[in-house]
């Protein structure tokens, strides 16, 4: 009681008519408090790359740079599995990217869009422009960015949720001045060793790579996978329609899965 | 309800300034929408392909669409029919309609109204240097009106016998491609044929859409008319000072109407078929426009009209250009239907992050223009470039399930093994595909290899070791054309530092057509 009464005085004094009910107030703050931490907003990947990235997923506001030579099969299936959840992906630029790859590497064409690579100078307004819009995008990290745009571009894709993702293909010849595209984990693809291929027989079927993984802050400790490329057997195509298969024997990658070189008979000259 | 309806048919080719005895198509997203009398002589019809179409008529002129121009073009005809009565209607640039019960009384009947109206309208065309391109139908319902009116000429369908005008049609007429398949197939090629049918059975059949059409075959409208006015809260008004003397001024504020005018109907589970659109100037002068819509008007459909009407007043000519800027706009739409809702397809359709990607790609859009943005398009094919296009996102409706393009199902003999190259250059750069003697590896005639790859150089430089290989796939497309004809031979190469190719030889030139990468 003699605690209330300064209270009792105190809400007469600030009488407005309207009284705070406990309650309400921690209904409010509840729905005030930021309960989203930053590793539970986070985008699913496909299961092969989740060694790779810290809490096994692409954490939302995150930037990736993907090089080396295999870079963009694995930039593909690195959009794949927030494509098949339901995420929107937008290639800016790169205009040699083979959508039916996209399609293989698990990539929703439904929910992809390409826009042409911008001029020079407007790479960052173009990809600011998508960033929040679009949960990944995809742009040529071959492209040139200057640092400071970099960095603002960079805190947008934080602030904003989406992930951006630098590709420089390795297959490509090499820019002198490579953009400064963000990126808090860097992938790097080294040691590609193909299958499936022989000596004027058989087809490229997949190849085994090492992805290094490097980065800051989470991702600051070194992560190392060997994983196939493509990842994800392919549902969508069907080899048995392939030339090869028909001219030699039927063959379902799919029922093939464990076996490493699938022996084909010569196709060409040895035919006669 | 009595109907008169002005319809052109090549309205789009007029509007784009081409005469009628030249061959002219208009093109939208690399199909045909409209042609001229010319170009339909030569073969080149609506739905075809840009390739096809000049492929049928070499000197075809291509003309690129814009509904706005053709919208301009159209307020022309509109004035003219304002002379008869107020209320008119448009559909789109170059169909009009209007109910005849008021002005049929006072100009004497329905074939003195046609003719009379047939007359202001042709002078219309004929000075635009189409004569006898524009044709007045008069009927009991808008569809049977539209097609009397396509005929060329007036004609007036006598009350009560719009099913007997209709029946020798063929249901091609409904405007429903796959509907008309499925029908012609099962043996009934009219409309009478179709409208034949017990209306029970058609709905089990084909739904509410065939039941629509269905209605439309017998002759009657497409839904009973509404007895009730809509509610007048639904009319939404923007004022605009200062006073907009630009169109995409006026229009900007159109589309936060249009939005306004959408929540409102979404609240009371209606949606909108035929919406008026009011301007008003600072001086007091006025346009009023009656837009139909056979679905429902969205948003962005209703924005565009919106901006097409201003856009035919505002830089009309100078005899109907108003004194000075847009103050006022006013959307009231005028019949509202239950929303029935557009089915979403079983593993959700339009969802937040599809309207979120679709307001960013606009912006995009709005930064590189509008041809910047393109979505894939499964289109079937043997190389890696060819089974999925780029069509523009313009043409398409973006996070909508798109029907893959025919053919895209195909088996496509001889295609390319799966997987797919990851980079599919645009121009196939170059390469050196070497013996192990250093002459340049060949493929016979036949498809055999002479010599086996051994070295592989790009641009004249450092020859990189070949360590595998496969083919060659000999492909000859399109052997009966030939403008389009190809004949060459793949090879997949894996070199020695890791990398991958897949070249091809087309007349003795190798090139790289994919990297594995």
């Amino acid at each position: 009681m003699a605690r209330g009464a300064p209270v009792a005085s105190a809400v007469r004094l600030f009488d407005t008519g309207v009284v705070v009910v406990p309650a309400e107030l921690r209904q409010v703050a509840d729905r005030a408090r930021p309960v989203t931490l930053a590793r539970e907003r986070t985008l699913p990947v496909v299961e092969p790359l989740r060694p790779l990235l810290p809490d096994g997923a692409l954490a939302r506001g995150s930037a990736v740079a993907v090089a080396g030579a295999g870079a963009t099969t694995l930039a593909l299936t690195l959009a794949a599995g927030p494509s098949l959840a339901g995420a929107w992906v937008v290639v800016v630029g790169l205009a040699e990217l083979g959508l039916a790859a996209a399609a293989e590497a698990g990539v929703d064409l439904r929910r992809l869009a390409l826009v042409d690579a911008p001029e020079p100078g407007r790479w960052a307004t173009v990809v600011a422009a998508l960033v929040g819009g679009v949960d990944v995008i995809v742009v040529d990290g071959r492209a040139l960015l200057t640092p400071s745009e970099g960095r603002r571009l960079a805190s947008r894709v934080r602030e904003r949720g989406s992930v951006l993702v630098a590709l420089s293909p390795g297959s490509l010849p090499a820019v002198r001045r490579p953009g400064a595209w963000p990126a808090d984990v860097t992938l790097s693809v080294a040691a590609g060793r193909w299958e499936g291929l022989g000596a004027g027989h058989g087809h490229l079927r997949r190849r085994r790579v090492r992805v290094e993984a490097e980065g800051r802050g989470r991702a600051s400790r070194p992560r190392r996978a060997d994983l196939w490329l493509p990842a994800v057997p392919s549902p969508a195509s069907p080899s048995t329609g392939s030339n090869v298969a028909a001219l030699t024997t039927t063959f379902d990658p799919a029922q093939e899965e464990g076996s490493t070189v699938v022996p084909l008979r010569r196709a060409g000259r040895a035919a006669r | 309800m009595r109907t008169l309806v002005v319809a052109c048919h090549d309205w789009p080719v007029l509007a784009a300034g081409a005469p009628p005895d030249e061959p002219a198509a208009v093109i939208r997203a690399n199909r045909v929408v409209a042609t001229s009398p010319a170009a339909r002589r030569d073969g080149v019809d609506a739905g075809q392909r840009r390739r096809e179409a000049q492929g049928r008529c070499p000197g075809l002129v291509v003309l690129d669409a814009d509904p706005a121009r053709d919208a301009r073009a159209f307020e022309a005809v509109a004035g003219a029919l304002e002379r008869f009565t107020p209320r008119i209607e448009l559909s789109r640039p170059g169909l009009a309609a209007f109910p005849t019960r008021g002005p049929s009384r006072y100009f004497g009947g329905d074939e003195a109204l046609a003719a009379k109206v047939a007359a202001a309208v042709e002078e219309v065309v004929a000075g635009l240097g189409w004569p006898g391109a524009a044709g007045v139908g008069v009927a009991d319902g808008a569809f049977t009106a539209r097609q009397a009116a396509l005929s060329g000429e007036a004609r007036v369908v006598v009350p009560g016998g719009s099913a007997a005008h209709l029946a020798p049609l063929p249901v091609a007429v409904l405007d429903r491609p796959e509907l008309a398949d499925v029908l012609v197939r099962l043996g009934l090629r009219s409309l009478g044929a179709f409208a034949a049918l017990d209306p029970a059975d058609v709905v089990a059949r084909f739904g509410a859409d065939g039941q629509l059409a269905h209605r439309l075959a017998r002759g009657l409208d497409e839904r009973p008319p509404a007895t009730a006015p809509p509610p007048r809260h639904l009319e939404v008004a923007g004022e605009l000072d200062p006073p907009a003397e630009r169109v995409d001024v006026a229009a900007f504020m159109a589309k936060g109407l249009a939005d306004e005018l959408h929540a409102r109907l979404d609240a009371d589970g209606l949606a909108c078929t035929r919406v008026c659109v009011l301007a008003e100037t600072e001086h007091g002068e006025r346009i009023e426009r009656v837009w139909r819509h056979e679905g429902a008007l969205s948003a962005g459909a209703l924005a565009d009209r919106v901006r097409w009407q201003l856009d035919g007043w505002l830089n009309g000519p100078a005899a109907v250009r108003p004194t000075s800027g847009v103050t006022r706009l006013v959307l009231t739409p005028d019949e509202v239907v239950a929303a029935t809702g557009r089915q979403l397809g079983f593993w959700g359709g339009e969802t937040a992050a599809d309207e979120r990607a679709t307001r960013a790609l606009a912006r995009v859009q709005g930064l590189l223009g509008v041809d910047a943005v393109s979505v894939p398009e499964v289109r079937g094919g043997r190389g890696p470039g060819e089974r999925v296009a780029r069509v523009p996102a313009a043409a398409v409706d973006l996070g909508a399930e798109r029907a893959p393009a025919p053919g895209a199902e195909a088996p496509w003999p001889g295609r390319v093994p799966v997987p797919t190259p990851a980079l599919v250059p645009l121009d196939p750069p170059a390469v050196e595909v070497l013996a192990a003697d250093g002459a340049l590896l060949g493929v016979s005639g036949r498809g055999y290899l002479i010599g086996e790859p051994a070295k592989v150089s790009f641009g004249g430089g450092s020859p990189a070791e070949v360590v595998a290989w496969a083919g060659p796939w000999p492909v000859e497309e399109r052997w009966w054309d030939p403008e389009g004809r190809r004949r060459r031979a793949r090879m997949q190469l894996q070199l020695v530092d890791g990398r991958a190719l897949l070249v091809h030889v087309e007349g003795g030139r190798w090139a790289v057509e994919g990297f594995y990468d």
